[in-house]
């Protein structure tokens, strides 16, 4: 087989977006970090499902475009790890998760000591009478995303909604985190 | 002639969207099947479902609100989804429904009524 598909192993599993050619900073690679953490999947069918998803993973990465290929990590050592995206403006910070197909009520979202996490589980549907599964490529499980923010944010005015298979996160900054102007006198 | 090549392959770029592919699952029912395609952000106006020579084409367009603020982290792909099946004979192409909820494409796909068992009584 071609070598090039290890590459995808190797590359760092983000990436700075806005300016591709800069080198992350400190602050940076501490948040990117965080975010990264895992929490080992303990389930034993999960690893059989891994495996089983090595075709799946290495085909679909051929299938991406060539540079949001490298964007992603495979899940296929990590367990189901839904995308996430942080924007920040001048007073809040939005979190932007995937999760197609969840009850809201198997969303849990918490925020402790300046790092946001977000769980849920998907359960295994039980096949029922008549009923085989033909090709399995959704995750079912848990998941688990941290993200450590990088400046304070107000946990009362903390809000979500859940549309379209999209959890969005809006974390309101504190107020002495706030951008300030400072007027000459 | 230099023009001409140019002009030809500047179509074919304009031509070749981007998509990417996302996880299916699918489930044999009980009179047919039932396929499951992720794909968060997508809207029921924004789904493509066509069957063309036995090929069934799944194609969601997503309809993402623009965010204030600057992306920090990224993870996401922005393009948008495409997956194709080569769809059975024994399933019936007329029959096929499809239904979207919280970014989760269900389709059904129930077996031709030619190919379900079916008892002959004796006269």
């Amino acid at each position: 087989m071609d070598p090039r598909p290890l590459l995808f192993w190797h590359e760092p599993s983000y990436r700075i977006i806005g300016d591709k050619s800069s080198i992350p900073t400190k602050e940076d690679l501490k948040i990117m970090n965080l975010i990264r953490y895992q929490a080992p999947n303990s389930t034993p069918y999960t690893a059989l499902d891994r495996w089983s998803n090595l075709r799946d993973e290495l085909n679909s990465f051929f299938d991406m475009p060539f540079w949001s290929g490298f964007n992603r990590t495979g899940q296929l050592f990590t367990g189901w790890s839904p995308a996430l995206d942080l924007y920040e403006s001048g007073d809040h910070f939005v979190a932007v998760i995937e999760l197609p197909g969840m009850r809201k009520d198997a969303i849990d979202i918490s925020l402790h000591d300046g790092t946001l996490t977000i769980s849920g589980e998907r359960k295994r549907e039980t096949a029922k009478n008549g009923e085989a599964a033909q090709r399995t490529e959704r995750y079912v499980g848990t998941f688990r995303r941290s993200i450590a923010l990088p400046t304070r944010v107000d946990p009362a005015k903390v809000a979500a909604t859940y549309q379209d298979g999209i959890l969005k996160v809006t974390l309101p900054k504190a107020e002495e985190a706030k951008p300030k102007q400072i007027q000459v006198r | 002639m230099n023009t001409l090549t140019r002009e030809t392959r500047e179509s074919d770029r304009a031509q070749a969207e981007q998509f990417i592919t996302p996880p299916a699952s699918v489930t044999e029912i009980a009179d047919g099947y039932m396929l499951e395609i992720e794909m968060p952000g997508v809207k029921k106006d924004g789904l493509e479902i066509s069957v063309e020579n036995n090929e069934l084409k799944i194609i969601g367009r997503r309809s993402l609100p623009a965010m204030e603020g600057t992306l920090i982290h990224c993870e996401s792909c922005p393009e948008n989804f495409r997956r194709m099946f080569e769809i059975d004979p024994s399933i019936d192409a007329e029959k096929i429904s499809a239904k979207i909820d919280q970014g989760l494409v269900t389709l059904t796909l129930p077996k031709a009524e030619h190919v379900k068992p079916r008892k002959i009584t004796v006269s």
